[in-house]
């Protein structure tokens, strides 16, 4: 059987219609015809770009993860966290679906994300994608869902607002270097041309 | 093919043409066979012509969900605890807090992620859902755009989890003050969940399969 139809022929993800996608210029975009999905983009910066994104994330992801965020000052008093703290704290104090919960969305999904990114990005420099690539880049898509990273720096700023009446809070290293992360994802989503992977891939019914 | 013509002509879709393309490599194929569509032979994914048992799946997660959204709203998400004695603090209570204490953008900003987007989506699912079964053919296009509105804000409500979380890391202040998630933190974490997971397993191209079956000629 010949599975493969026509490589520029698609179905919205969406709405199901069929059709073609044109050749695109370098920062184009396709959308369905009928539902305004968005089909395709064609990225416009360097080849490399992807994977020195993704080098400079992961570097920064390691700084917010083990450098403090925010350290507090009370009448003498002295606390500081990180993003693993926040959870294990949820932990000790007895909510533990949250707090696994928390640790997935805050530090697993966006570890994982990076990291599979990283080596997928690498494995595509192969003269041939192994089919383990393309498991990687449907693995990329589900924990791209679950990382919430700028949600998250988002929760911390409006915690530090309700802190800042009883206390003096000071911002850590780890605060900027998670600032930097959470501008590099995005940058990471859209740079990657995941249609060029899927093309590249060796199939896994090939690889039986 | 631009769009008129596609608008013209009875719309071509991959169930029509007797294809399922995979959900996370878009490749096209023919199903395996009349039941199970099998795998995707690039990428290894289950093939679905559309969402396994979508509709009923949707339903029991959003059912759920609005459940969970009782207790979320009522129990408190913080307790405090100071030398005066104990304070219980609900989501409600965390926006007014915000607000007196002079950050009302913060407050907003709370207010539409905890309140707004999780009763937005859960609507906004059920009417999906209900379109859908009562075999709708209006406005297509603004029920997708719906869809993907509640697909992409949705993790926006996990805010005030990740505030309880920190402002519990934070404040353990013993003896002056210690702050200690309440029970409602677990059911409004459920809340979120729920409806993401509820988005997720509904299938939009369901609004379409309508549309296509009902008003061929016309799209």
């Amino acid at each position: 059987m010949d599975a493969r139809l026509s490589a520029d022929a698609v179905a919205c993800p969406d709405c199901d219609l069929l059709q073609r996608i044109p050749a695109l210029a370098p920062g184009g975009r396709a959308a369905c015809v009928r539902c305004a999905r968005s089909l395709a983009k064609q990225p416009s910066g360097p080849r490399d770009l992807p994977l020195a994104l993704t080098v400079a994330a992961a570097i920064m992801l390691i700084v917010c993860n083990t450098l403090p965020l925010m350290e507090l000052h009370v009448v003498g008093r002295f606390a500081s966290t990180t993003i693993a703290g926040g959870a294990y704290e949820m932990w000790l104090q007895g909510q533990r679906i949250t707090s696994v919960l928390v640790a997935f969305c805050a530090v697993i999904a966006p570890v994982g994300y990076v990291s599979f990114m990283l080596v997928l990005l690498i494995a595509v420099r192969l003269p041939s994608v192994p089919p383990w690539a393309g498991e990687m880049l449907r693995w990329v898509g589900h924990l791209q869902v679950w990382s919430m990273l700028e949600v998250v720096m988002l929760g911390i700023l409006v915690a530090l607002v309700k802190i800042a009446e009883l206390a003096t809070v000071d911002p850590g290293i780890g605060m900027y270097a998670f600032g930097a992360v959470i501008l590099l994802m995005p940058a990471i989503a859209v740079n990657v041309d995941r249609r060029e992977i899927w093309r590249r891939v060796v199939w896994m019914d090939a690889a039986r | 093919m631009d769009g008129r013509s596609a608008m013209k002509a009875p719309a071509l879709t991959a169930a029509r043409a007797g294809l399922v393309a995979c959900e996370a490599c878009h490749l096209l194929s023919r199903p395996a066979g009349a039941g199970e569509s099998g795998f995707c032979s690039r990428c290894g994914e289950k093939l679905e012509v559309r969402r396994h048992g979508s509709i009923a799946t949707t339903w029991a997660l959003l059912i759920s969900a609005a459940i969970c959204y009782i207790p979320a709203n009522l129990l408190p998400v913080l307790d405090t605890t100071t030398p005066q004695g104990t304070e219980g603090d609900t989501i409600l209570g965390g926006v007014a807090f915000l607000y007196t204490s002079g950050s009302w953008p913060l407050a907003l900003m709370v207010l539409i992620a905890s309140v707004m987007i999780p009763l937005g989506k859960l609507v906004s699912l059920a009417y999906l859902l209900l379109s859908v079964q009562r075999g709708s053919v209006k406005s297509g296009r603004e029920r997708t755009r719906l869809y993907r509105l509640v697909v992409i804000i949705g993790r926006w409500s996990m805010l005030d989890v990740f505030v309880d979380t920190f402002t519990v890391a934070l404040v353990q202040l013993q003896p002056l003050m210690s702050v200690a998630p309440g029970q409602g933190v677990l059911f409004f974490a459920a809340v979120v969940v729920l409806t993401m997971l509820a988005a997720e397993s509904f299938d939009p191209r369901l609004i379409w399969d309508c549309v296509d079956t009902r008003e061929p000629a016309h799209g």
